[in-house]
């Protein structure tokens, strides 16, 4: 399923838009107008890749040191160690849409506790 | 190059081992570490770790099928670096002879004099201290924490958390004033009196009461804090004393250029035991940081293959995190110098607060307590300031 994100118009270049579907998305627009979309939680530890550092096709996380390729879901190195998920995405008439991925997420410890309803 | 040895099996040994492959280094290494086990994360051992959230398993570096063709030579400590025979002397009489060296060897916590051999006192630095201490906090009963630092405060955290009554003892006026200066240490520190947690500040601890297991803190006025068990948490040493007489010029830790060359040809040094020169400051600087240990090892590596002959780039502020009653608390940069702290965002008395540090106007230093996103625009403009 498309889900409709946000109008590219309103995501400026080197900004994030968190798309709240559960895991949530984000939604990154490189410095160079490039348009991705990857799972928003870092594998590592609940914290939300939309508010990281973003420099070319790479997110850092903003609590801990690991990076994301935004075209693969590669990590970089520790702490985190499982990639993220990688979403389609589809700008048509200036709106930015997601396909999200039906992988499995790999989501940390705490955030998959949460999700399957045991205690967070 | 044909041999490369890192002495140090930690965060920064395996990223300086990581990095040799990433760089194209393809002969022999050997990766050395005085604890028996495979490179682990330290930054749980006072949160997670010791809650019992996380396992042993949780705590590995390495990832899954990841292989350094390295060989590891653990459980023995290096002794010495002949500069002559270039080789590393290992603890049972063994010499690896190599043609370039990683010094990673970290830094150990310090103890407190007259404290050996009484039990339920504790340190915090190594896998292996962690799992005694967990195992004892899960008995419960009255800790005092003898330090206000990160990582007293990190425990003292977790062990309220568990239903320990907890005491903290700080000998400054104001804990963490020197890594966040006097009032954001304030704030930062007050955490521990909004959860009932004690602190008590600016008096010394004298010693410790108890035949052979600890019973009380004295402190430096006469009181004496009972105590079930006691944490200290009085800072860390450069492990450096096996290069005494190596040639490796040394000064609170091994003294690095801004490369991570040392006084030797051939040898670099990384990680918490490396005084690396800060061109920013212009002076050398030893930063205990996990994110230091993991990052700059590239750069070091390069210099070791490019036999120093690669121009230094200028790192990225320091940073740290800290995860305390649930709040997360961020730092980059260096509050020493700064004239001005000025609350960007949040409320002091919510603990929740975007502060940044001025020297004449400019950025040098920015604190966040859950502020992770307003708080990484300002650690890119800090970089970028700063730069």
């Amino acid at each position: 399923m498309m889900i409709p994100a946000c109008r590219l118009a309103d995501l400026p270049r080197g900004e994030a838009f968190r798309l709240d579907v559960d895991p949530p998305v984000s939604v990154f627009h490189t410095d160079d107008g490039e348009v991705f979309a990857i799972d928003d939680t870092c594998t590592h530890q609940d914290a939300s890749l939309a508010d990281g550092w973003l420099e070319g096709c790479e997110v850092e996380c903003p609590l801990h040191a690991s990076k994301f390729d935004l075209r693969t879901g590669s990590v970089d190195a520790p702490p985190a160690k499982l990639p993220v998920r990688t979403h389609e995405v589809l700008v048509e008439d200036g709106m930015i849409y997601v396909r999200v991925s039906t992988d499995a997420p790999n989501l940390p410890p705490c955030v998959a506790a949460r999700l399957a309803g045991g205690p967070a | 190059m044909r041999t490369v040895a890192v002495v140090g099996a930690s965060l920064a040994g395996l990223s300086a081992a990581r990095s040799l492959r990433k760089q194209g280094y393809d002969g022999r290494l050997v990766v050395i570490g005085d604890e028996p086990h495979r490179p682990y994360d330290r930054p749980p051992l006072s949160k997670e770790f010791l809650a019992g959230d996380l396992g042993e398993a949780d705590l590995v570096l390495e990832t899954d099928g990841e292989d350094l063709r390295a060989e590891w030579l653990l459980g023995i400590r290096a002794t010495g670096l002949d500069r002559t025979e270039r080789a590393v002397r290992l603890a049972d009489g063994r010499e690896i002879r190599a043609d370039g060296f990683v010094i990673a060897t970290g830094a150990a916590a310090r103890q407190l004099p007259g404290s050996d051999g009484l039990a339920g006192v504790h340190v915090l630095r190594t896998l292996d201290d962690a799992r005694t201490l967990r195992d004892e906090l899960a008995r419960g009963g009255r800790l005092v924490v003898i330090g206000g630092g990160f990582i007293g405060a990190e425990v003292a955290s977790t062990a309220h958390a568990l239903g320990l009554d907890v005491t903290v003892v700080e000998a400054a006026p104001t804990p963490l004033a020197g890594p966040l200066g006097q009032a954001m240490g304030s704030i930062v520190s007050a955490l521990h009196t909004d959860h009932g947690v004690r602190l008590l500040c600016g008096v010394g601890v004298k010693g410790l009461s108890g035949e052979r297991k600890v019973d009380a803190v004295l402190l430096e006025d006469g009181r004496s804090i009972p105590a079930d068990i006691v944490v200290v948490g009085v800072g860390a040493r450069p492990c450096v004393e096996w290069l005494e007489g190596s040639g490796v010029a040394l000064d609170d830790g091994v003294k690095c250029g801004a490369d991570g060359r040392t006084s030797l040809a051939g040898v670099v040094a990384v990680g918490d035991c490396a005084s690396w020169y800060d061109p920013r400051a212009g002076h050398h600087r030893r930063v205990e940081h996990w994110t230091g240990a993991q990052e700059r090892p590239a750069a070091a590596v390069a210099t070791l293959l490019a036999g120093g002959a690669v121009e230094p780039g200028v790192p990225r502020p320091p940073y740290f995190w800290s995860d305390q009653y649930g709040v997360k608390i961020q730092f980059a940069g260096h509050a020493a110098g700064a004239d001005s702290v000025t609350v960007e965002e949040g409320a002091p008395d919510d603990r929740n607060v975007l502060a940044v540090y001025r020297r004449a106007g400019r950025p040098v230093a920015v604190l966040g307590m859950n502020q992770p996103r307003l708080f990484t625009r300002w650690r890119k403009q800090l970089a970028a300031a700063t730069a």
